[in-house]
């Protein structure tokens, strides 16, 4: 789960990670108030949503003028920004955060994650900060400072010097050098106490008054470890995500919705990317990702089934099921109770291997419906190329 | 032969007494696994299917001499899980349970370093040696025994492919189910070579996904070392980068982990890369000439 700038530095600030002064806006008024408590000589207004790039797309203003705030505010409230991570589509400002201005003397990026390879979790530093850092590190990998921690004993005053020094922050600032390691320690705590997946800041500041501060920040939660953080669950916000995936989550199915057009379902996250992968080999792109688990019950399948046909898109269906712990004969009966439900007026292929197969696939055959029924994964795939036509 | 698991396996089984634990424990020892005991705590005493129930691995290992684990407590209490087996003299945990925090592993990772003890998943099927020990909640019948040995990192993906080795006739030694989680206890790098060593496993299948670089690893091992044959799949090749396609582990960050990466690099690696899933069978057959 991500959350919004704002939030993460909420969340540093409660960790003792140095933030700007600052406060989440969501109307005109508010800011010019806010403008006024502040009362610092440079004001800046941030679009709050879920995707880099904002600078680049005027979601970001700063000025001096402690009247002009309010017209940001207005400007930027409901307006549509398009960034390179958003899509076409772009993505609607809900909300801004107006902090004060900071004077940058020195620009450095940070972030924590856990590197897969060790299954520690590691520090990535760079004296290039405000640049992406996966251009960074493609073209001048010498520049990417890695610091490992070990959880047995957590963020240790060494891990710290070994960034700092590699950084070169004895020659940018030395003053700077223990508040940096201090927060460097805070970091962690707030990475692991949190269930944090990702914590990064880019850029985190020397300032010219020595002090360090992050500037940005950006904080995703592991959605596994997020039942122990009602605080943070409490920070989800729904304007942000896909409606059909909300409605997805709801009924426990984990889905991705994508842009082809044939509609897949399937369980087990191998089987279904793996699908999705046969649908393009067989000259198609799959519209969506649709995992119903392995322990799929009728319900949950019906609810697959009006998410997969409320997408415009969708021209035909394709149902790919290994029956393991799920048996087919469930997957049947959640078919044609959804049927029941929902008129479904694109071709349907139905592929049922596995547990029950047999029987599953009896009961598809005797209900009546208007299906295909394939025993073998590549000759099901090119039936739903072929009944909905090459994607466009 | 066969590795990991076998006829002699003594399987203790952790949340016997939940619905899941339960369905397969008597899944398990209906396919002939030794099922020795169970442990729920607070419910020593009771039986299911027939198998003895303890408060603690402790008790049960002492008891019944059971020496591997087969764990499907519900998230929040899985590393707890996972520790007491280690320290309760277990060789090979095998841990079911999807949605454990990751932060969790990490702990439980370092914790069993150096340790005399496998971990194998989090979020995975399990292991089979086929006609010898089923432990984990793969079905059963769609196995024959034969001649290939399958790794992977998927479960139904892994029936996929077990489906079409059953059907052409080849069959398989034992399968392995690494899991899908960004942390885990085993991987690619720890079964490659002891399906290398295995003398009934003539060659192998290595299921793959987007994320990491578990495939990458494995591509320089077996360049080194694995003279048999390496048929490998990787799945989502149309995953758009950046969105977690359900397994914790299937993201693609910074293009990184791409599909096509990973099977340029295995093909490099002298593995044998088929692009349909459907055709796996197929290929093992050509690679062993049959």
């Amino acid at each position: 789960m991500n959350v919004h700038e704002f939030q993460a530095k909420q969340l540093f600030a409660q960790f003792g990670v140095p933030v700007p002064r600052g406060k989440e806006i969501t109307s005109p008024d508010a800011a010019t108030a806010w403008a006024s408590e502040l009362n610092t000589p440079v004001f800046v207004v941030k679009a709050q949503i879920h995707a880099g790039g904002r600078g680049k797309a005027g979601g970001v203003k700063i000025t001096k003028d402690k009247t002009a705030v309010a017209g940001f505010a207005k400007e930027l409230i409901g307006k549509t920004l398009v960034t390179h991570q958003t899509g076409p589509k772009g993505r609607q400002v809900h909300r801004l955060l107006m902090e004060e201005g900071a004077n940058i003397a020195k620009e450095l990026y940070l972030s924590i994650l856990v590197d897969r390879d060790t299954g520690w979790p590691t520090f990535i530093a760079s004296t290039e900060g405000g640049m992406e850092i996966e251009e960074v590190a493609a073209k001048t990998p010498e520049k990417i400072i890695k610091e490992p921690i070990d959880p047995a004993v957590g963020f240790q005053g060494y891990n710290g010097r070994n960034i700092a020094f590699a950084l070169g922050l004895q020659n940018i600032e030395p003053t700077a050098m223990n508040p940096f390691i201090k927060m460097l320690g805070n970091l962690y705590r707030l990475f692991m106490e949190k269930n944090c997946a990702l914590v990064e800041i880019n850029p985190l500041i020397i300032t010219k008054e020595k002090t360090v501060v992050a500037l940005d920040g950006k904080v995703s939660f592991d959605d596994n470890g997020l039942f122990k953080h009602e605080d943070v669950q409490k920070m989800r916000d729904l304007n942000e995500e896909e409606p059909l995936e909300i409605e997805a989550t709801t009924n426990n199915l984990n889905y991705v919705k994508l842009d082809g057009n044939i509609g897949c379902m399937v369980n087990g996250a191998g089987l279904a990317m793996a699908t999705m992968d046969v649908i393009k080999l067989a000259g198609s792109e799959p519209a969506n990702f649709l995992d119903v688990g392995g322990g799929a019950t009728k319900e949950t399948v019906a609810a697959g089934f009006r998410i997969l046909l409320k997408d415009p898109n969708v021209k035909g269906i394709f149902i790919n099921i290994f029956g393991g712990i799920v048996r087919c004969e469930r997957i049947a009966h959640g078919v044609i109770e959804a049927a029941k439900e929902v008129k479904i007026n694109v071709p349907l292929v139905v592929r049922l291997q596995g547990t029950n197969a047999e029987e599953g696939r009896k009961l598809l055959a005797d209900s009546g419906l208007k299906l295909d029924v394939a025993n073998d994964l590549w000759e099901a795939a090119q039936k739903i190329v072929k009944l909905t036509g090459k994607a466009a | 032969m066969s590795i990991l698991v076998n006829k002699n396996t003594r399987v203790v089984v952790q949340g016997i007494t939940g619905k899941e634990g339960s369905f397969h424990a008597t899944q398990c020892k209906a396919y002939g696994t030794k099922v020795v005991a169970g442990v729920t705590p607070g419910k020593a005493g009771q039986e299911v299917e027939g198998i003895p129930v303890f408060n603690t691995v402790a008790d049960a290992v002492k008891k019944t001499e059971a020496d591997t684990s087969l764990i499907f407590v519900p998230p929040p209490f899985c590393a707890d899980a996972i520790l007491e087996a280690a320290d309760a003299g277990i060789k090979l945990v095998i841990c079911i349970t999807e949605g454990i925090p990751v932060n969790d592993m990490v702990k439980v990772k370092r914790a069993l370093r150096g340790r005399d003890v496998r971990l194998i998943g989090p979020n995975c099927p399990g292991v089979i040696t086929v006609d010898e020990a089923k432990i984990g909640i793969m079905p059963g019948f769609i196995h024959k025994k034969g001649v290939v040995g399958v790794v992977s990192r998927s479960g139904t993906l892994t029936y996929e492919a077990v489906h079409q080795l059953s059907t052409l006739g080849l069959g398989e030694t034992t399968c392995v189910g690494i899991g899908g989680d960004p942390v885990n206890g085993t991987g690619f790098v720890d079964v490659l070579p002891l399906f290398e060593k295995d003398p009934e496993t003539q060659a192998i299948v290595m299921i793959g996904e987007i994320g990491g670089d578990a495939e990458e690893k494995a591509a320089e091992f077996i360049k080194k070392n694995v003279k048999k044959p390496v048929v490998s799949f990787i799945a989502g090749i149309t995953a758009p980068p950046g969105r977690r396609m359900g397994h914790a582990g299937a993201i693609i960050s910074g293009g990184k982990g791409t599909a096509s990466e990973k099977m340029r690099t295995l093909e490099a690696a002298g593995v044998k890369v088929v692009k349909n899933p459907a055709e796996i069978g197929e290929a093992v057959k050509k690679a062993l000439g049959r």
